[in-house]
């Protein structure tokens, strides 16, 4: 491949170079770049004519001094958050509940009788449709109603010129904390899929702000969180007030975790930056792009095309096998109770301890492929706790509406600690196996990879002990 | 439709040839196994190259509206006028003279991977500092298109741009396109077939008003470079950076990989993976 050039005349080459570099001195570049700029402006100016007068009113500067303002800036930020989710919360309740009613209430039975018909043996049946069908159909009802009006609206404000006002309102913010100001758009491509996320900083030019930006990558909330989120809060958060009020009031909480997770973003970068990852921080141009207005069909085909059916996909990938190990340790006895009985019971006092149970940590030991799992996996295994033997054993309860999902928790000692616990811990704990495969990928090292998955679990398990003593103390 | 097809001195005749037809236009998604033309999609951020990218593939990239969205490159393929063609959308950059690692992906593909035509997208509406990044890459290749992208939202804004003059002036074919609209792609397309197949010959404009030292110091360092590197195609661009002290390009000429750009392989620049170092 390589043609063989005299190195002799490769080592000319670069020894006249040297000898020229000191002969034009020092500020050729400065030369260079204003050679360049003056071309370009003589070339600009020759070929463009502009307006004679500029128009009184500009509608994209009055939307910038609006949104960017030192007051208004925030505020309208959370505003915007929050009618996105209220939208998400409020509008995705009644296709799920068509969806539990389609594949959960008539699909499963329509299966089982199918199965006995052909005379299918009781473990395959069970392996099959108790567990691989149920978890994918739980998975497609729960999550594909609030991605399909989730991320459209998302990519709708992306579309709009949005994210990199966000970026602009938090730069100062970052900058105090030592780390580099695009952190922002990383953080922003995090709460889409915090891989993206992870793959976005190379925006980033110093390798400390980049390394910064990606171990705080994990608190934005991902995809893969948000249903979890927005189930909780809507079960426990909603169900705390009268009914008028239940959808802002989830809204307001699941806000308020995406916000505490921009928070913990922010406090992880000032620990890192005056600990194992100091120095300076580097200042960057951002250039706010025009407002275009959105193109709304398009975006919504794009977003459900790109993101909804591949994240749903990928849910349904991880939830079939997922499903059919539920359904094993669930059936296979040894002594006198089945596997999962001895995960549980082995897990409960931590998870206890931590205001949590024994069956949330063991559905986040199952979900470590796919955090879309989480919420499926514990309804499985809650069912499984309580059903006593037979039928009801590994398979999920016919649960059509959300009122019979908080039965079916509240029946499994739930609280509205172990609520807000658990969406403390669905925000603050390890990235999914494929962020961590990608922050190898993208770091090339071992020692950061391990800090990136093992800091937010560790973090995690204190945030909650903490909120449960509190919690104990007060209740 | 039809003010826009003078693109260039030479293809204003081609508006009524049968090449001048979308119809001529076939995606091919990432369905491109062998191919006969590269094509590099370089520009400033946020001025639609992964738009374009999409309307020429037919793929659905993602695009957004923010500066920095694409941080690798992304690769399809389409047909025109009986050739295929692979495309390469690269990350947005303001310059080719740093060395962020997204600016980095873009250059070593302009520079190592030889592409036969590489097409500038540009935002209409702020064309002055997009022809920083323009000057640069003609710098390297006069194998180039100028898209003027966003030419809806200059109209917007009541600017006129006058893309003959432009054209003159670069010394490459210019073409206005709002790729949103998919207003300008067969004209672009046409324009990139015959800057590919050597139809059109671009002069491209070379960065003037350098003081006179420097001048000569780049004269003197590039008759060297093309005596051990015959045939290479950007010796002056080469010669810029040497003087810049650019340790890629030291490193480049080291290990005689300047050797290969003048053979045009397009392989390599596959290999060149940049892991994040961290002391």
């Amino acid at each position: 491949m390589t043609t063989p050039t005299d190195p002799e005349k490769i080592e000319s080459i670069l020894s006249t170079a040297e000898k020229l570099r000191w002969d034009i001195g020092s500020n050729f570049h400065d030369h260079l770049m204003e050679a360049i700029y003056t071309d370009a402006a003589r070339i600009a100016d020759r070929a463009v004519s502009y307006p004679e007068k500029p128009p009184r009113f500009d509608l994209d500067r009055t939307i910038d001094r609006l949104v960017t303002s030192r007051v208004w800036g925030f505020p309208l930020m959370l505003l915007l958050l929050m009618i996105v989710f209220w939208l998400t919360i409020s509008g995705a309740n009644y296709p799920s509940q068509f969806l539990a009613w389609l594949l959960l209430d008539n699909g499963h039975p329509l299966l089982k009788t199918l199965a006995a018909d052909i005379n299918l043996p009781w473990w395959l049946s069970g392996l099959l449709i108790d567990g691989i069908y149920l978890a994918t159909a739980w998975v497609i009802s729960v999550m594909l109603p609030p991605m399909a009006i989730f991320f459209p609206l998302f990519t709708l404000l992306e579309d709009f010129g949005y994210l990199p006002r966000v970026a602009f309102n938090l730069d100062n913010v970052f900058k105090k904390v030592g780390a580099h100001g695009k952190q922002a758009l990383s953080m922003s491509m995090g709460f889409g899929c915090n891989a993206a996320g992870v793959v976005a900083t190379r925006i980033i030019d110093s390798p400390r702000e980049r390394l910064i930006a990606i171990i705080t990558n994990n608190f934005s909330l991902c995809n893969g969180r948000w249903p979890t989120q927005i189930l909780i809060a809507t079960i426990f958060i909603g169900g705390l007030v009268s009914a008028q009020w239940a959808g802002l009031i989830s809204a307001m909480a699941v806000v308020g975790i995406a916000v505490l997770g921009v928070f913990f973003s922010f406090a992880v970068s000032w620990g890192l930056s005056r600990t194992i990852l100091k120095g300076e921080v580097s200042t960057f141009s951002l250039e706010l792009p025009p407002y275009r207005p959105p193109r709304i069909w398009q975006t919504i085909y794009t977003s459900v095309i790109d993101r909804t059916l591949i994240v749903l996909w990928r849910a349904v990938v991880f939830a079939a096998p997922a499903g059919a190990v539920i359904w094993l340790i669930s059936n296979i006895t040894i002594g006198d109770a089945v596997l999962a009985q001895y995960f549980i019971d082995w897990l409960n006092p931590l998870g206890l301890l931590v205001g949590l149970n024994g069956i949330i940590l063991l559905a986040y030991v199952v979900a470590i492929p796919a955090n879309e799992i989480v919420i499926p996996t514990i309804l499985m295994l809650t069912t499984l706790v309580l059903g006593s033997g037979g039928a009801g054993r590994g398979v999920l309860f016919e649960t059509q509406s959300l009122g019979d999902t908080a039965a079916l928790l509240q029946a499994g000692n739930w609280t509205l600690l172990t609520a807000v616990n658990l969406m403390l811990f669905s925000l603050v704990h390890n990235p999914c196996s494929t962020t961590i495969y990608t922050i190898y990928k993208e770091t090339g090292s071992l020692k950061w990879t391990t800090i990136s998955a093992l800091l937010p679990v560790v973090m995690g398990f204190v945030l909650t002990f903490f909120v449960a003593q509190v919690w104990h103390l007060l209740v | 439709m039809s003010k826009n097809g003078s693109t260039t001195k030479t293809s204003a005749p081609c508006e009524t040839c049968p090449a001048h037809n979308v119809g001529n236009l076939k995606k091919l998604g990432i369905n491109m196994d062998d191919w006969d033309y590269v094509v590099a999609l370089a520009g400033n951020p946020n001025t639609g190259k992964s738009t374009i990218f999409n309307a020429l593939t037919g793929l659905h990239q993602h695009t957004g509206n923010w500066p920095g969205k694409t941080v690798t490159r992304a690769e399809g393929g389409f047909e025109y006028g009986g050739s295929r063609y692979k495309i390469v959308d690269l990350p947005g950059t303001y310059s080719l003279l740093s060395t962020s690692l997204d600016e980095e992906v873009a250059r070593d593909f302009i520079l190592f991977g030889q592409p036969d035509v590489t097409v500038i997208v540009t935002d209409a509406t702020r064309l002055e500092r997009n022809l920083n990044l323009v000057l640069q890459v003609l710098e390297i290749t006069n194998r180039a298109v100028v898209a003027l992208n966003l030419i809806d939202e200059a109209r917007r804004h009541n600017l006129t741009v006058d893309e003959r003059r432009l054209a003159r002036d670069l010394g490459v074919p210019v073409v206005p396109t709002a790729a949103r609209s998919h207003e300008g792609i067969p004209e672009l397309l046409q324009a990139i077939h015959e800057v590919a197949t050597g139809k059109v010959v671009g002069k491209p404009h070379r960065i003037q008003n350098e003081p006179p030292a420097l001048k000569k110091a780049i004269q003197q360092l590039v008759a060297e470079i093309e005596q051990a590197f015959p045939g290479l195609p950007n010796a002056r661009w080469v010669a810029l950076r040497l003087l810049d002290g650019d340790r890629r390009i030291i490193e480049a000429v080291k290990r005689g990989e300047l050797g290969d750009l003048s053979i045009g392989s397009t392989e390599r620049v596959n290999s060149i993976d940049m892991p994040l170092e961290v002391a």
